[in-house]
């Protein structure tokens, strides 16, 4: 079984140097692309590689790539990888910031060069002091070597390559935060379009690719579209880096073929649930992804079929729900985090989340009402899809409408007084603007 | 006033942008790293030199997480309290380290050694429950670890 992306990382986790990279094969797209291939040659391997995006909505890299305007009398163009892993749960970009640094820069230098982009950044979370040390090293070494810089291998290409280390909001994320924040602003997310390939930083043509996504084109590009492709069990390519967090044997995180079913990165990788833990459910890809249980675990970890069961393939970081936690309590932790979180630009996610919050916190005190549910339902659909200015909200909205649908009965037990049924979903002062929710 | 430490710090990270303002959060993380903490002066500092306004600096400033608006002591702890470690029960790392050092959230001990803040996921959720110090990572914490984690720390 073939592992690209994780191959040359050591027991120990330390960076290869330069020099060892190079040994392994390390910089050879870089010379392969610049050489033999012209910008268009990249942007169709990864179109053809079928490779989508690994930080959590799934897009299509070489179709995200297409929109850039390649129109030689641009003069400034950015590549940006997104390094702000934050979302909770999730724990693979570091690995690969921390411990394959020059893998990330060698595929950041090919990429830049299809798009034709001359300036780069690495925007990587505040957290992540080891990975910013080891890649700041990295880039200086890139630098030294030529794989960076002016006229790069006597190419004509030239790169500028930045690390910029944010200071922590899960928003800055979400791509066009991500950009106001690179500008020195409040990381709120931006209007689309225009979309960031044609006006992003500083209003210039932009790409932002997630860490993993960028790992995996100097494999592309050595060794091809249909190679990538096969590396998978199905037909979204590429292996991915699964992680497995909550109460199992062996939580961890391993390089898969894209593709394996959820029973068996359960059982076969993180070991199976503690003893005297039975599993009840898990969110596949990340806090915002909806609840999987018992009946979907030999479901297929890839973007089409995890879909299908009625989650996201998200991150690819799993977290599992136990039967001896509280869903309300695991639920209420999330709120807590999206709540906290919400940039607060748009009303539904700056006032809806906290709400959210306290009806789930005061259930857990035992003070729960018989309208409480319907409330909780109700904001699902508020909160949902079409109804916020970015997908923050809706993100938080998947684990709590999943925990409903499957658990509803553990929110039940938290409701002291049970009141008569009803459907009204703001059973106090109504606002006749709010409460048809027949058309959500 | 920015010390010449400072200035020179800020330039560099002016370098890099188009206008002065892009660098204004590089310039706040500089000047913490220097001062720990954004005093209203050091705001007003770093806003004239970057020729934004104070008020435009802090709604910038009081947007991230990681910029301090109030004094914080020599050593920062962050313990993460999202979801894995939720699970794994980082509750009881709260409850310890409160104990142990008589602050709540947001509280800084009397001899100014440690201030303790809430932290969203850290990201080694499969190492959870975790907490950083300053720039140490703390992995796969139980209560019974605590005293030695905080005795390296003065």
């Amino acid at each position: 079984m073939e592992r690209p992306l994780t191959e040359h990382i050591r027991k120990d986790l330390r960076p290869l140097t330069l020099k060892e990279y190079e040994q392994v094969g390390g910089y050879l797209s870089v010379r392969k692309a610049l050489k033999d291939m012209a910008p268009k040659d990249i942007q169709s391997v990864v179109k053809d590689s079928n490779l989508r995006g690994r930080g959590g909505a799934g897009f299509l890299t070489g179709l995200k790539w297409s929109f850039v305007p390649m129109d030689s009398s641009i003069d400034t163009k950015y590549l940006i990888v997104n390094a702000d892993e934050m979302e909770p749960g999730t724990f693979k970009d570091r690995l690969l910031l921390e411990s394959a640094p020059h893998q990330l820069i060698e595929g950041m230098i090919v990429s830049a060069y299809g798009i034709q982009a001359n300036i780069s950044f690495v925007f990587l979370r505040w957290a992540y002091k080891e990975a910013a040390n080891n890649i700041r090293f990295a880039i200086q070494e890139a630098y030294d070597a030529g794989y960076l810089g002016h006229n790069i291998l006597g190419s004509g290409f030239n790169l500028e390559m930045h690390l910029h280390t944010g200071v922590g909001r899960y928003i800055c994320g979400e791509e066009t935060a991500l950009l106001n924040s690179l500008e020195g602003k409040r990381a709120t997310p931006r209007a689309k379009p225009p979309f960031p390939q044609v006006s992003g930083l500083f209003g210039k043509p932009t790409i932002v690719n997630n860490v993993e996504t960028l790992s995996c084109i100097p494999h592309i590009v050595n060794k091809g579209a249909d190679w990538f492709q096969k590396l998978s069990l199905t037909n979204d390519a590429g292996t991915k880096l699964f992680g497995v967090s909550g109460k199992v044997r062996t939580p961890g995180l391993w390089e898969l073929p894209m593709g394996i079913t959820m029973r068996e990165l359960l059982e076969e990788h993180a070991g199976g649930m503690q003893d005297g833990l039975k599993f009840r459910g898990a969110l596949p890809g990340g806090a915002s992804t909806d609840f999987l249980v018992e009946q979907h675990l030999d479901v297929k970890m890839d973007y089409v079929s995890i879909a299908a069961a009625g989650s996201r393939l998200g991150t690819g970081t799993m977290i599992v729900l136990d039967d001896k936690t509280s869903v309300v309590g695991f639920v209420r932790n999330l709120m807590h985090f999206f709540a906290q979180e919400s940039c607060g630009f748009c009303t539904p996610c700056r006032e809806g989340i906290p709400w959210i919050e306290k009806i789930l916190t005061s259930l857990e005190a035992g003070k729960g009402e018989g309208h409480d549910l319907n409330l909780l339902d109700f904001h699902t659909k508020y909160l949902g899809p079409g109804n916020t200015f970015c997908a923050l909200a809706p993100g938080a909205m998947e684990p709590l409408q999943s925990a409903l649908r499957y658990f509803r009965k553990d929110f039940e037990q938290y409701i002291a007084e049970e009141l008569p049924h009803t459907t009204d979903p703001l059973p106090v002062k109504r606002n006749r603007l709010i409460t048809d929710i027949s058309k959500f | 006033m920015l010390s010449l430490e400072e200035t020179h710090e800020i330039d560099e990270a002016i370098r890099i942008v188009p206008y002065k303002k892009a660098a204004c959060i590089e310039a706040l993380k500089v000047v913490q790293e220097h001062r720990r903490w954004i005093s209203d002066e050091s705001l007003r500092e770093v806003a004239d030199y970057l020729q934004m306004s104070a008020e435009e600096l802090d709604s910038v400033a009081t947007f991230y997480n990681m910029i301090h608006r109030k004094p914080v002591g020599r050593h920062v702890i962050l313990l993460c309290d999202s979801i894995s470690c939720w699970v794994m029960g980082y509750e009881n790392i709260r409850a310890a380290v409160m104990e142990r050092l008589g602050i709540q959230y947001g509280q800084t001990t009397e001899d100014n050694r440690f201030t303790l803040l809430p932290n969203p996921c850290l990201g080694t959720c499969n190492h959870a429950p975790a907490l950083m110090i300053d720039n140490d990572l703390y992995r796969d914490v139980t209560p019974a670890m605590l005293g030695d984690i905080l005795d390296k720390y003065s």
